[in-house]
């Protein structure tokens, strides 16, 4: 029986939708930084340094939409979980694509200089993090739980490829003093796509709370020695 | 904003010398859901019932000011009280049926009004006006069983029924849902919501959260005086007023 | 504790008891007239005329009288007694005179009948010049039970909810549509047993219609509203003061049939009063 008035479900629909559309976008915008990289695409990092606004405006209307359902509607269990998740949701996809921008920041900075070495990791990151970013969302849509977890556990194969660019670069850059202020910029760009995927994985936490209830967080903490 | 549909100045109302109501200034828009909120006796209901004069039929009592509906003062003397409130029509706190029929309950206003024309015309709007109460569904197959045999949900709908087959511009509603049960007052609420596309609705309520749910607009009363007239969302996200802040949050009333 | 619960049953038992003495009293008088009185009772008692001699004597002058009498009565006294109740209460004077209104009316309803007996004498039969008629009786009675009606139909009207106003005057109705569409359909019940007690007291009325010119010895049966007439209780008043024995079983039979048609009038009312309530309310 539903407690709700179907206006209600409405509202919490928008702010669903809301949400993916945001979601999209930032994902859209990190491939998009990335692609502009690998492929040296001055042109690219332009449109992406000066296309933030529709990401921010949709930032400011997903808070002011959770927080109005809230004040007005009362929500509790179920509904409240979403509304109180998709807020925080909001906040990680918000500095997500934050992170996109540093990232064509850093290329544009990068492709002043001739390439330092084929890029083989940094795409290899890119496309993982986007993916968890993209299962963390479906998780969300489709409340998913399993498919949340499954993003948390690929949260280790990032930092290892981190530290694997970390160590590649350092080699160069010692042999190589002329490619220490790229190779800089591309260690800037891995940890930003390691930050992403951190983003990702508080995303899918939020959505294991909002399905079961139960609050997975800082779970490490526990589980290490 | 557009020409309001109701608009007060200066309202002061008095029951003998007691003042109930003071300098009460409000525009209210057409086609939203207007919520009066404040704690018992603060005047909301005195108000209401101005809107409709029907303070009228209390004795003794005596309003300053002006009240006009579509520019129009409505206490000026040329004002035919009887249509006033066929415009402007009204659903109570406890739901009174006529002891008749449901049909003969609907059909009461379209008689006393000649509304319809002949019976066919008058079964028609009859149909219609509970099909907006969304009772119909309910009671098609008994319409000529009497009204006090239907639970207080479906007799408060069919007030409201009663109320829109005259076809008002205006529903005024005193805590329509207070007698009711959570689902039955979810079904009125459902209903308010739905109807604010082809009525202007003015709900007293003195509990807050249905106002939160229902309205659109909210206005604070306190001790006969406006405290405070926003959007809804407004008052219950950041109200201006500190009073209105207390209340509110629950910190007294 | 058990102080209480013995005042409890002290108090049932008690009002039982004087429930019991009533009653018995009533049944004592009953069988009593029931013993007297319904050996006499025969068809040829009710459709003959009085006599001098107690066996022939017949009582229907005064059966028709009392009908007459009372329907005239009710046809005068329930629209005026009705119409006054509903001005008063709806359209009428609020505050200080309007309690001084009802005060008087409630202390006519206790005016002795006598009073009223008077009134009739002065005014209908010798002012009017309506003589000593069925219609200067009638118009007797119907100031005489008048107050117990305006009383009555007041109540009724205050016992009509305020709610039930207020939604007719929502939708636009008009005083009178209020009154006549809600107001008075709903207070009917309560106008009805007033009529029914305006009308049990008048059929039972002696003393003011004697005075209004009643005759006790009439061999005819009233032919118009302007004829002469007797009533029931004037005729059994008559019976009882002759000398002869006879004439105490004829009195006796003539209450019965006042009782007879005292049941059957408020029976047929109280009938109308149920089908109403069951009509609007089932």
């Amino acid at each position: 029986m539903e407690r709700a008035t179907p206006h209600f479900h409405e509202e919490l629909d928008t702010l669903k939708a809301r949400l993916l559309e945001m979601g999209g976008l930032a994902e859209e915008r990190v491939r998009l930084s990335i692609q502009a990289l690998v492929e040296r695409d001055s042109a690219l990092v332009d449109e992406v340094l000066s296309g933030d606004d529709p990401l921010n405006r949709l930032h400011i209307e997903i808070d002011q939409r959770g927080f109005t359902l809230v004040a007005l509607h009362q929500p509790v269990a179920t509904d409240l979980r979403m509304i109180v998740s998709a807020i925080k949701i909001n906040t990680d996809l918000e500095r997500i694509g934050d992170l996109a921008v540093n990232i064509a920041e850093a290329a544009r900075r990068y492709l002043k200089h001739p390439p330092v070495k084929p890029l083989i990791d940094i795409p290899q990151m890119a496309s993982i993090a986007q993916t968890m970013l993209r299962d963390a969302l479906d998780a969300f849509v489709r409340r998913d739980p399993d498919l949340a977890q499954a993003v948390l556990d690929r949260d280790d194969r990032l930092d290892g490829l981190k530290t694997q660019v970390f160590r590649e670069l350092l080699t160069y850059m010692l042999q190589d003093h002329s490619t220490i202020e790229p190779g800089l910029d591309l260690i800037l760009v891995s940890r930003h796509l390691e930050r992403i995927g951190d983003h990702a994985t508080n995303i899918a936490e939020d959505v294991i709370f909002m399905v079961s209830a139960k609050d997975v967080r800082h779970q490490a903490i526990d589980d290490r020695p | 904003m557009s020409e309001p549909k109701i608009a007060a100045d200066g309202v002061n109302f008095y029951y003998g010398t007691k003042r109930a109501l003071h300098d009460i200034r409000v525009a209210i828009r057409p086609h939203v859901v207007t919520a009066f909120i404040g704690p018992s006796g603060c005047g909301k209901s005195t108000f209401l019932r101005t809107l409709n004069r029907m303070n009228d039929l209390i004795p003794d009592t005596r309003l300053e000011g002006s009240i006009k509906i579509d520019g129009q003062d409505i206490y000026a003397p040329s004002v035919d009280v009887v249509s006033l409130r066929r415009r402007v029509g009204m659903v109570f706190q406890k739901s009174n049926p006529f002891p008749k029929s449901i049909f003969e309950n609907v059909a009461y206003g379209l008689r006393i009004n000649r509304i319809a024309n002949g019976r066919a015309d008058l079964s028609h709007r009859v149909e219609e006006s509970l099909k907006a109460a969304a009772l119909w569904d309910e009671v098609k197959d008994r319409l000529h069983e009497p009204a006090l045999s239907l639970s207080g949900g479906q007799q408060q709908r069919l007030c409201i029924a009663r109320a829109l087959a005259i076809k008002p511009d205006i529903v005024l509603m005193d805590e329509p849902a207070s007698a009711l049960d959570p689902i039955a007052t979810q079904r009125i609420e459902e209903l308010i919501y739905q109807l604010k596309d082809q009525y202007t609705i003015v709900i007293v309520t003195h509990n807050m959260q249905q106002a939160a749910r229902v309205s659109d607009f909210t206005a604070f009363f306190w001790l006969g005086r406006l405290v405070e007239y926003n959007e809804t969302r407004k008052i219950f996200t950041a109200p201006a007023e500190k009073l209105t802040e207390d209340y509110v949050t629950g910190r007294f009333g | 504790m058990t102080s209480r619960y013995h005042a409890d049953r002290a108090f049932a038992v008690l009002g039982l008891l004087g429930l019991l003495a009533a009653l018995a009293a009533l049944a004592a008088l009953l069988l009593d007239v029931i013993a007297d009185g319904a050996p006499h009772l025969s068809w040829q008692f009710l459709t003959s005329y009085p006599s001098r001699f107690a066996a022939s004597a017949g009582i229907l002058p005064a059966i028709l009288g009392t009908f007459y009498v009372i329907v005239l009565t009710a046809l005068m006294a329930v629209p005026v007694g009705v119409a006054a109740a509903v001005y008063l209460e709806e359209y009428g004077a609020q505050g200080r005179l309007g309690r001084i209104i009802e005060i008087n009316i409630a202390n006519l309803a206790g005016v002795p009948s006598i009073v009223y007996g008077l009134l009739g004498l002065g005014l209908f039969v010798r002012a009017l010049s309506l003589g000593r008629s069925v219609v200067a009786g009638a118009a007797t009675l119907a100031l005489l039970v008048l107050p117990v009606v305006i009383l009555a139909t007041r109540e009724a009207l205050r016992a009509v909810p305020k709610t039930l106003r207020e939604g007719s005057y929502a939708l636009g109705a008009t005083k009178w549509q209020t009154t006549q569409l809600q107001v008075l359909p709903a207070a009917l019940p309560g106008i009805l047993t007033g009529i029914i007690l305006a009308l049990s007291r008048a059929i039972g009325e002696t003393a003011p219609l004697i005075i209004v010119g009643a005759v006790a010895y009439v061999r005819f049966v009233p032919d118009s509203l302007w004829s002469p007439f007797t009533v029931l209780p004037i005729q059994i008043f008559n019976w009882v003061s002759r000398p002869q024995a006879g004439f105490a079983a004829n009195a006796a039979a003539g209450i019965l049939v006042l009782l007879v048609m005292l049941l059957l009038m408020n029976g047929a009312a109280i009938f109308v009063r149920d089908r109403y309530q069951r009509r609007r309310a089932a």
